[in-house]
Parts: structure tokens; C-alpha cells; sequence
């Protein structure tokens, strides 16, 4: 007879932690071109192992291969290493902006620049993202000043959001991004119930849901997965897999499955891995999801294995749960510098010209940021009055709020 | 003009609105074929079709989340929950979604939406079908909370809600979907075919949103309640005889504190009833702003009519409800202390 087992709680833990040698011995990363292309109309059930493998397009000479590779045009490959080199260098400056206290807060996106840089320019006007709190890519590829980006941050007299929303939390419909909620994981399901409305309306319109590997595990999730497959919601969810929510592992979030994009097989969601360090792959990969939604095939599940190379945000210290050199060694590399080694190997970009590129952004970032400054930062200068904060809580002003404003005397 | 039930003034309000603008669509759980467990979307998928009324997944946050995303796009869903006790799941897409968005993204997005639940015990619900969250809702900036007391106000505040820019929580008092209840439980419910305010007129009307009505003007001593309690108030001003003005606040965000106002500074008195619990519920709202507000007219301290701090019983519901003994218990310490 069996004896009964005295329990113990199995907790999950990284690989490595500070101190230790960074090892990602266990990664595969896949060779790139080998994963198969499927017809957008495909069953979730035949397409099984994509939920499971990398999707992968740019080899480690930066050549394209495979039959994911097809339909990133030159002037697009450009635009891309433009606008994720403007993202870097955007958060580089306002990183410095908030160490300067002209703000109180401030999230980068480094290391993860492709994946909604390429997604971006996959979408057509119209169609509605709602993202997390790191996807500025987004923005800057759909050509949103960045002027307003940064009025935002300082919280100045020309926020679009009067001072209203913590830094970074932009909303802008015209630019197809929906008002960003500190609230992990609500967006998820809204975003399927945006597309439903598309549906309702006789719309041809498409959303995007964003959403974090941590975030996956919240209700919200699964809200937005059974909606999604119950009402073939035109959409497109996407897991953003940068292995860290703030100081948590992944596999905190993962539990045994083997991965976040496989979760969406239960529910007949055809559902994808791809290397999100890869522009050309998530080009290649949101433009079909996108493709499968405009034919009425319903909703797609993305995985974007990639890795969160900075903090979490300004308010966190990574050196006290990861080794320092990790991002260093991260498999799947830079997204910029493949990218770049693309262009090159491609024969449209040169050294030369990629460093009069930086030059040119570096500066442009500066100057709009001085621009910027003209309107006021967060503890100088000029701001929306204090009266501000009563407006907008609903459409017109009740009683109630008329008396704590006069009350408040402002 | 019609006689209606609760049910039916609901139903028809819903009637209305989807027909003078195809923007509005109505879902939640069993609300489509079946039209709801308690019918108040009877018919609306088979005049309407699929696309604007359907069932969904047993999933509140996904129902109202989903809505906070329709409502984005610029539809106006009107949704259902089946039981208020439900809708705990769904409280972080009103609460930090519905709620704020209009405010946060400085009105690139808003949530017009209406989000319906059945609320209030008397039907031996239990714990779980029985609870009263209203406060929980009036707590948060930026949602409107309406509760009425009959179908006359169930039809033109629900369209009243539904055309609100605004996102609503609409409160329905499930022990008056079908007559006016008293809080006599032995008595035969009598029906709203036999009540004035069962009269409902056809086609599109509203009540104000932020509007209280007199239900019983008075001079001795004001009666602040909503929902099922209007009829217990009436109900115990009359067997005590004594001369209350029962004021129905309908909504309690807005609120109308100009007709509070009035009514506690002509009495000098106030007892205010609910059926939530006692501790920081409506009440406790009422009684610090008529303190604030009336004090120099006050002749005696406010006093709460309520439910008890208690999880909602069973067997025993009808010791934790409010009845009109306990009101008029109330109405006699209020008179007496000077």
C-alpha cells in the first residue's frame, strides 16, 4: 500500500539570480525559416506546434529566409529601424528626465522595440490597439508627436490629458490607442468587446489586445479568450513574453504549460510564437493575424518571446532579482542591431548612414524635448489649473462636485 | 396607457431605446433566446436579432469589460448581471475602467454604458441573491447609481440611463418586479395592475436623471429611502399615523440634495432607510450630509433604518429586513426626542 506524502509547496524559480552566470543553456532559439506558413483560415487544432515553436525570419546574417519572409518592402525595413531607434532614443532622454525629477515616473520599452514598432506598421488606419504600459512603439510608428508624448510625461500645460493620467499612460483615439489603465489586464478583454462592436456595426475595423506574460494569469485573460472564441471577435491578442513582471519570473505566471501562446488552443484560438526580436517576424506574423481577422476567421493569439532589457520601471532595481549581464546574453538579441544587419545584408543601409541616422534622431529627440520643457515639467512651469480635475469626471458637472470645487476654492 | 409590471417596464424601456438607435445593444448571461431568469429581455433578440441582443458567457468582468470596449468603438450597450451579488468579478472594469475612462483620457474615450442587476433580498434568496451593493457603487467617481421604486420611473429612468453619456449602474429592486411590497411578506403581493404608479406610458419618455419625487408630502418628519423601502416607508407612516414626507431619491449618484435639503429643514426630522447594511453604507452618506447641511434645523438626530451588519439570512430574512415596524419604531424616537 502507498503511504500518503507529507506535502511540501513547490514554489518555481529562475534559472539564475543575482550573482549567478546568466544561463540560458535550456532556450532553444529555433534556426530561422523553418517554421511552416499556414493558410489564414486554418484550424487552431492544425497548427498545433506553433503555439510552441519560434517563429523566426532574420538568420544570423541578417537575411531573410523562409516563408515568413515576404511582403517588408524596403522603405517599411527603414521605417521600422527608424522608428525603434526613435522609441530608444525617446526613453533614453526621458529616462534622464525623470532621474532629473521633471517627471515622476517613466517606463521603457528597451529591447522590446520591435515588437510593437513591426505590429504597428502591420495595422491599417482605423484599427484600435489597446496596450500596456509598454507599448510606445505603437505611437511612434503610427506617427503621434512626440511632442504631445512628452507634454504628456511632464504633466505640462499642453498634456493632452491635463495631468490627469500617471506619465507614460497615453490615450489617443485618432492614433488607435486606447487610454492605457495602470489595471493589468482589463484592456485585454476590451479590446475583444471592441472588435465585437466592429462586428455589430458591419465595420471592417480590427483590434489589438496587449497584455504581459505576468497579467496572463488574471481573470481578464480568460475573459478575453472565451469572448474572443465564442463571438470570433475580429482581433488580434497579443502576449508580450519579456520573461519579467517587475521582479517575478515568468514561470510564476506560466505554472507547468509550456507556453503562454499555448493557452489559447483550449479555446480553438489559432495561436503563435514568434521571436519578437525579430521585426521582420512580427511584421510577417501581425499581418497575417491581421489578414485572418479581415477575413472573418476570427481572433489570433501572438506570443512574443522577447526580453525585458531594462527595468521595470523607474521605481525598480533589477540587480536585486536577476543577474546584471542577463539582457547581455539573451538569445534572441537586439532588435535594432538585427534589424540594421538586415538593412545592410539587404544592401538599402550602410554603417555610415545608420550613424547619421542616430545622429539625426538623437538630435530631433533633444530639440522637441526642449520644445517640450517650454510648456512645463511636472514641478515647473506651467500646468492645467487644479479647477481641471473636476471636469470630465462626467460628461456635465453635478451638484455635488460643483460644491467641492467651490468648497476647494479653486 | 398600459399597465405594467416592473418586468415589463424594463423590458419596454429596453424596446425603446434599441429602437431609436441601432447603437444600443443589450447582452449578459440568459438575456438572449431565453430573454433573462427574470425576463426583463423577453422578446428583444427575436425583434432585434442576434447582433443586438445575445447570451454570453457566465463571465461578469468579460460582459461589462467587453462593454467598456463596445461602448469605446460608440455602441451603447445596456447589459445585464444577473444578481447584484454577481457582479463582484465584474467591479474592477466599473470601478478603474467604466468609471474613470472619460476623466483619464480626457474624453478620447468614454463608457456610455448601462449596466442593470437585479438588487434587494425579500424573495428567500439567501446570502447570494439577496445583497444590496448600492454604496459600493456611489463610493466611485464617476458612476451614476439609480435605483427606482416602480414601473412608471423603471421605464423612464432606465431610457434615461441608456442615453446617458455617462456609464449607470441600474439597480432593479427584484422584490417589486411584480407589485409594490410593503415588507408584509404574509400579505398576497398586489399587483402593479392595481398601483397608479403601474401605469406606464407607451413609446419614449425619461425621468430626470438626479431628480427625488415625493411619495407622501408631510410635515413631521422626512423619510429618505429608494426601491423597496418607499413602500415600507409609506407603509409605516401610515399605521403610525404619523405625518412623514417620503422622499424616493431614485438615484443616489447624482443626488438630489436640494429636495433634502427642503424637506429636512420644513421637518426638523429624519429617518433614513435602507436595506444594505448599516456600516458606511447610503446612509451613513445621507445622515453626515443633512448633519453638515440642516443641523441648525434639526430638532432631534437623524436615524438609520437598515440591515444589519450581518450577511443576508436565509431562514431569518425577515428579521434582518427593515419591515415597517422597525421603521415606525423609528418614526416614534425621532418624534419623541426634542
Amino acid at each position: 500500500m502507498a503511504t500518503n506524502r507529507i506535502f511540501s509547496l513547490h514554489v518555481p524559480e529562475p534559472e539564475c539570480r543575482p550573482g549567478d552566470t546568466p544561463d540560458f543553456s535550456k532556450f532553444e532559439v529555433p534556426v530561422a525559416g523553418e517554421v511552416v506558413r499556414p493558410p489564414v483560415d486554418v484550424d487552431a487544432e492544425d497548427i498545433h506546434d506553433h503555439a510552441y515553436d519560434i517563429i523566426r525570419v532574420l538568420d544570423d546574417d541578417g537575411k531573410a529566409v523562409g516563408p515568413w519572409a515576404e511582403g517588408l518592402e524596403d522603405d517599411e525595413a527603414l521605417k521600422g529601424l527608424r522608428d525603434m531607434m526613435t522609441v530608444r532614443s525617446f526613453d533614453s532622454r526621458m529616462l534622464m528626465a525623470q532621474r532629473q525629477g521633471k517627471t515622476s515616473f517613466y517606463m521603457q520599452a528597451l529591447g522590446e522595440e520591435a515588437v510593437s514598432c513591426a505590429f504597428q506598421a502591420a495595422l491599417s488606419p482605423g484599427d484600435m490597439n489597446f496596450p500596456t504600459y509598454r507599448q510606445q512603439g505603437l505611437l511612434v510608428t503610427s506617427g503621434y508627436p512626440m511632442l504631445d508624448m512628452m507634454n504628456q510625461i511632464y504633466s505640462n500645460s499642453a498634456d493632452p490629458l491635463h495631468g490627469r493620467q500617471l506619465p507614460i499612460m497615453y490615450s489617443s483615439k485618432e492614433h488607435g490607442f486606447f487610454s492605457i489603465s495602470g489595471n493589468l489586464g482589463t484592456q485585454f478583454i476590451q479590446a475583444v468587446g471592441w472588435a465585437m462592436a466592429s462586428a455589430i456595426n458591419g465595420d471592417s475595423k480590427i483590434a489589438a489586445g496587449w497584455i504581459g506574460d505576468g497579467a496572463t494569469a488574471e481573470s481578464d485573460f480568460h475573459s478575453a479568450l472565451v469572448f474572443a472564441s465564442t463571438f470570433r471577435a475580429p482581433c488580434i491578442l497579443n502576449i508580450v513574453n519579456n520573461q519579467w513582471a517587475i521582479s517575478t519570473f515568468q514561470g510564476i505566471a506560466r505554472g507547468r504549460a509550456a507556453t503562454f501562446a499555448s493557452r489559447g488552443l483550449g479555446f480553438g484560438i489559432p495561436s503563435l510564437r514568434v521571436d519578437g526580436n525579430d521585426f521582420y517576424a512580427v511584421y510577417a506574423v501581425a499581418k497575417w493575424a491581421a489578414e485572418r481577422a479581415h477575413l472573418g476567421h476570427g481572433a489570433t493569439l501572438i506570443e512574443h518571446v522577447t526580453y525585458r532589457a531594462g527595468p521595470h520601471s523607474t521605481s525598480d532595481d533589477p540587480s536585486g532579482y536577476r543577474p546584471k549581464t542577463e539582457a547581455a546574453d539573451w538569445p534572441l538579441g537586439d532588435p535594432i542591431a538585427r534589424l540594421k544587419q538586415h538593412c545592410i545584408a539587404r544592401g538599402i543601409w550602410s554603417e555610415e548612414r545608420h550613424e547619421q541616422a542616430q545622429a539625426e534622431i538623437d538630435s530631433e529627440v533633444i530639440r522637441t524635448q526642449k520644445e517640450a520643457e517650454k510648456n512645463g515639467t511636472l514641478h515647473d512651469g506651467p500646468r492645467a489649473s487644479p479647477r481641471d480635475m473636476f471636469e470630465d469626471v462626467f460628461k456635465e458637472l453635478p451638484p455635488h462636485l460643483k460644491r467641492q470645487r467651490q468648497e476647494a476654492g479653486i | 396607457m398600459a399597465r405594467m409590471t416592473m418586468i415589463e417596464a424594463i423590458r419596454d424601456a429596453q424596446d425603446v431605446a434599441m429602437s431609436r438607435d441601432e447603437k444600443v445593444v443589450v447582452f449578459g448571461q440568459d438575456v438572449g433566446y431565453f430573454g433573462g431568469v427574470f425576463r426583463c429581455t423577453k422578446g428583444l433578440q427575436e425583434k432585434y436579432g442576434l447582433q443586438r441582443c445575445f447570451d454570453t458567457p457566465i463571465n461578469e468582468s468579460g460582459i461589462v469589460g467587453a462593454a467598456v470596449g463596445m461602448g469605446a468603438y460608440g455602441l451603447r450597450p445596456c447589459v445585464e448581471i444577473q444578481f447584484a451579488d454577481y457582479m463582484y468579478p465584474a467591479f474592477d472594469q466599473i470601478v478603474s475602467e467604466a468609471a474613470r475612462l472619460r476623466h483619464r483620457s480626457n474624453k478620447d474615450f468614454t463608457a456610455p454604458l448601462t449596466i442593470r442587476m437585479p438588487t434587494g433580498g425579500g424573495i428567500y434568496g439567501g446570502q447570494t441573491h439577496s445583497q444590496s451593493p448600492e454604496a459600493l457603487f456611489a463610493h466611485v467617481s464617476g458612476l451614476k447609481t439609480m435605483i427606482p421604486s416602480n414601473p412608471y420611473d423603471a421605464k423612464g429612468m432606465l431610457i434615461a440611463a441608456i442615453e446617458d453619456d455617462d456609464p449607470v449602474v441600474f439597480l432593479e429592486p427584484k422584490r417589486l418586479y411584480n407589485g409594490p411590497f410593503d415588507g408584509y411578506h404574509e400579505k398576497a403581493v398586489t399587483p402593479w395592475s392595481k398601483h397608479e404608479l403601474g401605469e406606464v406610458p407607451e413609446g419614449h419618455y425619461t425621468v430626470p436623471v438626479g431628480k427625488a419625487a415625493i411619495r407622501r408630502p408631510g410635515e413631521a418628519v422626512t423619510i429618505l429611502a429608494y426601491g423597496t423601502m418607499v413602500h415600507v416607508a409609506l407603509a409605516a407612516a401610515e399605521e403610525t399615523g404619523i405625518d412623514a414626507e417620503v422622499v424616493d431619491l431614485r438615484s443616489i449618484v447624482p443626488l438630489d440634495m436640494e429636495t433634502i435639503e427642503a424637506s429636512v429643514r420644513k421637518t426638523g426630522r429624519c429617518v433614513v432607510v435602507h436595506e444594505a447594511t448599516l456600516t458606511a453604507g447610503f446612509g451613513a452618506e445621507l445622515v453626515a450630509l443633512i448633519s453638515q447641511h440642516c443641523f441648525w434645523h434639526l430638532q432631534a438626530p437623524p436615524i438609520r433604518v437598515t440591515g444589519y451588519d450581518t450577511p443576508y439570512p436565509h431562514a431569518h430574512e425577515w428579521e434582518y429586513f427593515p419591515g415597517p415596524v422597525r421603521v415606525g419604531a423609528a418614526l416614534k424616537t425621532v418624534m419623541e426626542a426634542s
